[in-house]
């Protein structure tokens, strides 16, 4: 056969001549593009009439001085938005209308609340989203790597809602501890067990991945909020896509389940929203009672983050985020969430109003 | 049913065990033929299931427009470019290492255990889980080497990902080449190098095209690695250069059935229609080069 071991030296200079081709090849491609933001970039269409006049009609935009102080086509660059997938929808409609008024590159990314945190704290992107507040381990991850000057700015309201399948006619409203008992791991495994009166059935459960920040809202508002020592059951069905308890929910009509209210929303009739108490009477999941407060304790704040150095030294990052507050009014609505009021608006408003000096 | 089996042999009953026989004979074939046919019937309903609710939304606007939260103003623009940027990168990497590699390994390596040992590694990591490639891709190239979630970092994951299955199918079309031909060149006063250039690798070529492009259509529909390292959703500019951060159209794909509203999943079958269009011109492409190949 072929083999002869006294030619060892052509196959080595054959691979590294290939290795060498290869990464000749693609330093090339490196030289070309280099971080020419102009090159052709966004072709954007003129800044149209529905995104110039955006912070139009609705109550939290009346942001006086802040818009008129940037020229957003003056800004360039790029913002990494990373985090949440509930606050994606978000931050997408405000990078869309962002890419129409100005060449910034706006890219948004959703690997979960945690993981936004994870890149956020290295450094590697500039704003996270978050479903939830930065948690403590996190900050402490911020600052080993000298990221201690962090901003969080509340955007929207966000509510879950516990739903069930639309022929289920017993539970029409639960009190925050039936929730409790029904979703905690030593709970509830049969509806009879929840409430005297309702049928001898097997419940069968339908909730968010553990990743996701939707899951961690629930265990602190519903589980750990209520009792303690409680742990949220692992023996239901958990996905990360909300289609799939959707479909479940809608299929079994055993079924219970919790996700974003957006969700709930956008997915119309096919499931029944339960009300549920917090201590102060039924209360169904609706816009107005996630703003006035009363659907306690299942209505939630979402969040960006970022830090006073990007602000101070990133004008791209101040412009977006800018941008960001100035269009929550109409954009949140738009995409399933509830908008603040106003005075928690200017809250918001005012943590960033000195870098725009 | 009196099939074929009982044509053979007219009017004959057999009777005991070959009767038997005869009978499993002739069941083997309709369960076989039922095998066949589930696998048919799946994949006449997938692709029916999304042409129906797909077709509607494959316009041109779509195939040009950027990502938007409004699902008829939506399009995969900056997904196509992403996806065609990071696996033509692929392919300028795969293909001279996986053919070197394979040609090391098939020609040139000693017959000895260490070989046995690079050789048993390759064919496992071709089973490894991609997210696992996606988790190597972030330690190694977004943060060791600095490329942030770029292009070049998704490529180079991706390009890992496939590198041992094109390996392998690379050391498979070698080794199919007759040994006859080795010895002529060889008896003819070939060099080993000249031997391995003209004569085997023209030989394996068919094979290794073949490889390459199923390798290349896997690293098109992958998603789990290129989330892992951090590629991006949201991205409303052109591609220019490598260290550009980029999205996808699988990942389009993901993002849009996560979504409640129908038109998005409308949106993403459309774009799975692209995505399998892509794929199955790859895949013709392999079979005309193959058969070019083949002629010569």
């Amino acid at each position: 056969m072929v083999r002869n071991p006294t030619k060892h030296r052509l196959p080595l200079l054959f691979m590294l001549m290939v290795s060498a081709v290869a990464l000749f090849a693609v330093g090339c491609d490196d030289d070309d593009g280099g971080n020419g933001s102009g090159n052709g970039g966004t072709t954007s269409t003129p800044a149209g009439s529905d995104s110039t006049s955006m912070p139009a009609g609705s109550d939290s935009t009346s942001t006086p001085m802040a818009g008129g102080e940037i020229d957003y086509g003056s800004l360039s660059g790029s913002v990494r938005v990373d985090g949440s997938s509930t606050v994606f929808p978000i931050s997408e409609a405000v990078a869309e209308e962002f890419s129409l008024v100005s060449d910034v590159r706006a890219n948004v990314a959703f690997s979960g609340t945690g993981g936004g945190f994870e890149k956020f704290c290295r450094g590697e992107i500039e704003i996270s989203d978050a479903s939830r507040p930065i948690q403590d381990d996190e900050v402490a991850a911020c600052a080993a790597n000298g990221i201690e000057d962090i901003v969080e700015i509340q955007v929207a309201i966000d509510a879950l809602t516990v739903m069930v399948n639309p022929g289920n006619d017993f539970a029409e409203c639960l009190t925050i501890d039936e929730v409790n008992n029904i979703f905690r791991g030593d709970g509830a495994t049969n509806w009879s067990q929840v409430r005297d009166g309702f049928p001898d059935q097997p419940i069968s459960w339908y909730y968010p991945g553990t990743d996701s920040g939707t899951f961690d809202y629930f265990v602190e508002a519903a589980i750990e909020g209520v009792d303690e020592e409680a742990t949220h059951r692992g023996d239901g069905t958990s996905s990360e896509d909300d289609n799939i308890l959707l479909q479940g929910i809608a299929n079994d009509p055993n079924a219970i389940g919790y996700f974003g209210f957006a969700y709930f929303l956008a997915a119309g009739d096919e499931l029944k929203a339960v009300a549920v108490d917090g201590g102060d009477g039924c209360v169904e999941p609706s816009f107005d009672a996630a703003l006035d407060g009363s659907y306690q304790p299942l209505a939630r704040p979402i969040f960006i983050y970022t830090t006073e150095t990007l602000l101070a030294e990133r004008p791209e990052v101040l412009g977006f985020i800018n941008f960001y507050l100035e269009n929550l009014g109409e954009l949140v609505p738009e995409v399933g969430y509830v908008t603040m009021p106003e005075d928690l608006h200017q809250e918001q408003v005012a943590k960033i109003e000195p870098f725009l000096q | 049913m009196a099939t074929a089996g009982a044509t053979e042999a007219p009017r004959l009953r057999a009777e005991g065990k070959v009767a038997r026989r005869q009978w499993l004979s002739r069941i083997s074939r309709w369960i076989l033929f039922s095998a066949i046919l589930i696998v048919l019937s799946a994949l006449a309903f997938l692709a029916y299931d999304t042409i129906v609710q797909g077709a509607g939304s494959l316009t041109w606007d779509f195939l040009t427009s950027y990502p938007s939260r409004n699902a008829e103003r939506a399009g995969i623009r900056s997904s196509i470019l992403g996806s065609a940027w990071v696996l033509s990168l692929v392919v300028v990497m795969v293909i001279p290492i996986a053919v070197g590699t394979a040609i090391w390994i098939e020609e040139f390596a000693p017959q000895n255990r260490v070989l046995t040992v690079v050789k048993l590694n390759v064919a496992n990591l071709a089973g490894v889980p991609s997210i696992i490639y996606g988790v190597l891709g972030l330690t190694l190239f977004v943060r060791f080497m600095g490329l942030g979630p770029s292009i070049l970092a998704g490529a180079l994951t991706l390009f890992l990902m496939i590198l041992p299955m094109t390996v392998i199918a690379a050391q498979e079309s070698i080794r199919q080449v007759p040994s006859s031909v080795r010895e002529g060149s060889l008896a003819l006063g070939a060099t080993h190098w000249q031997t391995v250039w003209f004569h085997v690798l023209p030989g394996a070529a068919p094979g290794i095209v073949t490889g390459v492009i199923l390798a290349i259509s896997r690293a098109a529909g992958e998603t789990a690695a290129l989330i892992m390292i951090g590629a991006f959703a949201f991205i409303a500019f052109d591609n220019t250069s490598p260290l550009d951060d980029f999205t996808t159209v699988p990942i389009q794909i993901y993002n849009w059935t996560l979504r409640p509203q129908p038109e998005f999943r409308a949106n993403a079958a459309a774009a799975i229609i692209v995505l399998m269009v892509a794929v199955l011109t790859f895949n013709l492409l392999a079979a005309v080069i193959r058969e070019r190949f083949r002629r010569d």
